[in-house]
């Protein structure tokens, strides 16, 4: 399902050249909840950059479904983000100046829909992630916990298949980060999302099917 | 998706307060002062009553008397224009010819207060080139006016000022020692309606002396009606002519031996008046790109200042912008939610504007700085006002739009977050 093939990642600035990524080469299958651990700054969230399309290689093939990105324009990424893919952010990155069923609804904003049939979708992610009495709220009015649920509706809203999950329980509190684990391992096993989690926490690690373990940019594990 | 964004736009415009009053203050301050300018020129170059025929009507405003060392500029001369100007409504081209003087202070004293009034001399004419509507009896006739008979038309102020406010028609008011007796009442004129401005209006016949029959150049206009504008460049050439001919009635040739002058719109005239110069046939079109360049440059700064403000404001979400792209908005998508999200904010600045300009001028037309002074919003003005709110949020918008849908959304989502 993504594919990664001998991926570098290298940041230039005029002085300095910085190595991020190093060689990777990965395969997820569909179906697959895998995490990516390592030390801060080792790449992890560049690798899921790439993963999810929101960043390019500056060697090797990233290929989505056997399709190598950079076949792909700006506007066929954006397709392709929105339907195949969900992100779920440590920072949860909800805007603020939305309730929280108007932040669900953002992908499904950039497909040809009728707004019942979007707000109808919003309101049942919202209900699969335990937060249906929320739907008018705004992200302040919320905890840690309920903001990072209203991320994962808004990643699952479109059925994406694929969900990259950078560090969601990263701000949370030990209960709260199991509770955002237990969603994640239900959307696995009962709706077949595939997951990609960046973690530091070996906890939640061992829950996956699969550990990538990265330092400095390489493959370790 | 657009309901989207105006919600979005509305709760921005509303959470950022200060951003919001800036753009607003700077947008809304332009158009006061675009839309009172325009309503100023409005008043003075539109054709609205009375002057109704203004669009298809040129004017004998001003002449020179020229020579090899002496020159002598004012109004055209009475002389001039009976002899001729006025023959020339027997053309197919002209419906109407009128003169008229410049409106001179006449003096009156009433229980010995001292009363000062503008006082026009017209023809018979000039009431049928002028639509007034009159609020009490009718205008003087050709025969009035041959007859050289003491009646005149005066205006509402004119009537509260001598008669209180009560009917004024038959009775008589006394002006640089001339009574007059009152055939009309019509509603004041604003000063800036240059042509019918006045406070009485009385017979060329009554005028103290007849010195101005004699005149070449002297403190008189002549309005020629075309039939249409089509009519404008024949009926010009025509006056051109008459110039010529005139030129040897000139009373001293030593001293003077051309005159010049001609037949022009008031916008024309104007352009002359104040870009002089020899270059006949581009004065009102450099008079209008003054105006618009000046429109353009006071527009163009708080434009600039917009596009500033605005590139903080959104390069403050990025954030948002980083969400947006990674769930799947394409460039495009999102230089078109901020572009409506700018045009919302500057649409909103635009009312303010229009409510706040329509508040000066009903300051103004109250203050009496201009006499008479009637200016007022009206649709085209208000059209107009909207066309310029709609080119700040467009140009104001479209730069730092696009700036921002350039950003990476990785870099976007290191932005501030909630």
């Amino acid at each position: 399902m993504i594919h990664l093939e001998k991926v570098s990642k290298l940041y230039r600035t005029e002085r300095v050249e910085t190595t991020a990524l190093d060689n990777i080469n990965l395969e997820i299958a569909k179906g697959e909840f895998i995490s990516i651990m390592g030390p801060s700054g080792c790449g992890k969230s560049t690798l899921l950059h790439l993963m999810g399309l929101l960043d390019e290689p500056s060697e090797g093939t990233v290929a989505l479904d056997g399709k190598a990105i950079d076949r792909y324009g700006d506007r066929e990424l954006a397709r392709v983000r929105n339907e195949r893919v969900g992100f779920i952010f440590q920072q949860f990155h909800l805007v603020s100046d939305l309730s929280v069923a108007d932040n669900v609804e953002i992908p499904l904003l950039y497909r040809k829909m009728p707004n019942k049939e979007r707000r109808k979708a919003a309101l049942a992610a919202l209900d699969r992630v335990g937060l249906s009495s929320r739907t008018r709220h705004f992200p302040t009015q919320l905890s840690g916990g309920q903001q990072q649920r209203v991320a994962i509706a808004r990643a699952i809203v479109g059925k994406p298949g694929i969900l990259l999950a950078d560090e969601p329980t990263g701000n949370l509190d030990s209960q709260m980060g199991d509770e955002i684990m237990g969603i994640l391992e239900d959307l696995n096993q009962n709706e077949g999302a595939t997951i990609v989690m960046v973690t530091h926490d070996p906890r939640m690690a061992e829950k996956t099917h699969r550990v990538v373990r990265l330092f400095d940019g390489r493959q370790v594990q | 998706m657009i309901r989207n964004y105006l919600k979005i736009a509305m709760k921005v415009l509303l959470r950022r307060k200060f951003f919001t009053f800036i753009s607003l203050f700077g947008v809304s301050l332009t158009l006061v002062v675009l839309l009172v300018a325009t309503a100023m020129l409005d008043h003075v170059f539109a054709a609205q009553a009375p002057e109704v025929l203004g669009d298809r009507t040129l004017g004998v405003y001003s002449m020179t008397m020229r020579g090899p060392e002496s020159i002598w500029s004012g109004f055209a001369g009475y002389q001039f224009l009976d002899r001729f100007i006025r023959p020339m409504t027997k053309l197919p081209s002209v419906e109407a010819v009128t003169f008229f003087s410049m409106p001179g202070t006449g003096i009156s004293y009433l229980d010995g207060k001292k009363i000062e009034s503008m006082v026009k001399h017209t023809d018979a004419e000039f009431w049928r080139v002028m639509r007034f509507n009159f609020l009490e009896g009718a205008p003087f006739t050709v025969d009035d006016d041959r007859s050289a008979r003491f009646v005149a038309v005066i205006n509402e102020a004119t009537r509260d000022k001598f008669f209180g406010g009560q009917p004024a028609l038959g009775k008589t008011l006394e002006v640089d020692g001339q009574r007059f007796k009152v055939v009309g009442v019509v509603p004041n004129v604003p000063i800036l309606r240059i042509s019918p401005y006045s406070d009485i209006w009385v017979p060329i016949g009554t005028s103290k002396t007849d010195a101005y029959k004699r005149e070449l150049v002297g403190d008189y206009t002549g309005l020629i009606v075309a039939r249409s504008r089509a009519d404008f460049p024949q009926i010009k050439s025509e006056v051109q002519s008459r110039l010529k001919e005139a030129e040897a009635l000139i009373p001293d040739p030593k001293m003077y031996k051309h005159l010049d002058g001609g037949a022009d719109t008031l916008f024309e005239a104007a352009s002359r008046l104040f870009l002089p110069g020899d270059s006949e046939t581009s004065h009102s079109e450099r008079l209008f790109l003054i105006f618009a360049g000046l429109a353009v440059v006071f527009m163009l700064l708080p434009t600039v200042n917009l596009v500033n403000i605005n590139l903080s404001r959104i390069l403050d979400r990025s954030s948002e912008i980083g969400v947006r792209k990674a769930f799947g908005a394409s460039s495009w998508t999102l230089v078109g939610q901020f572009v409506v999200e700018n045009v919302v904010l500057t649409l909103v600045g635009g009312l303010i504007g229009l409510v706040l300009a329509a508040a000066v001028l009903a300051g103004i037309n109250a203050s009496g700085l201009i006499p008479y002074a009637q200016l007022s919003l009206n649709v085209r003005i208000f059209l107009d006002g909207l066309a310029i709110a709609l080119f700040f949020g467009l140009f104001s918008g479209v730069y730092p739009a696009w700036r921002m849908s350039r950003l990476h959304p990785v870099m976007a989502l290191r932005g501030r977050s909630v």
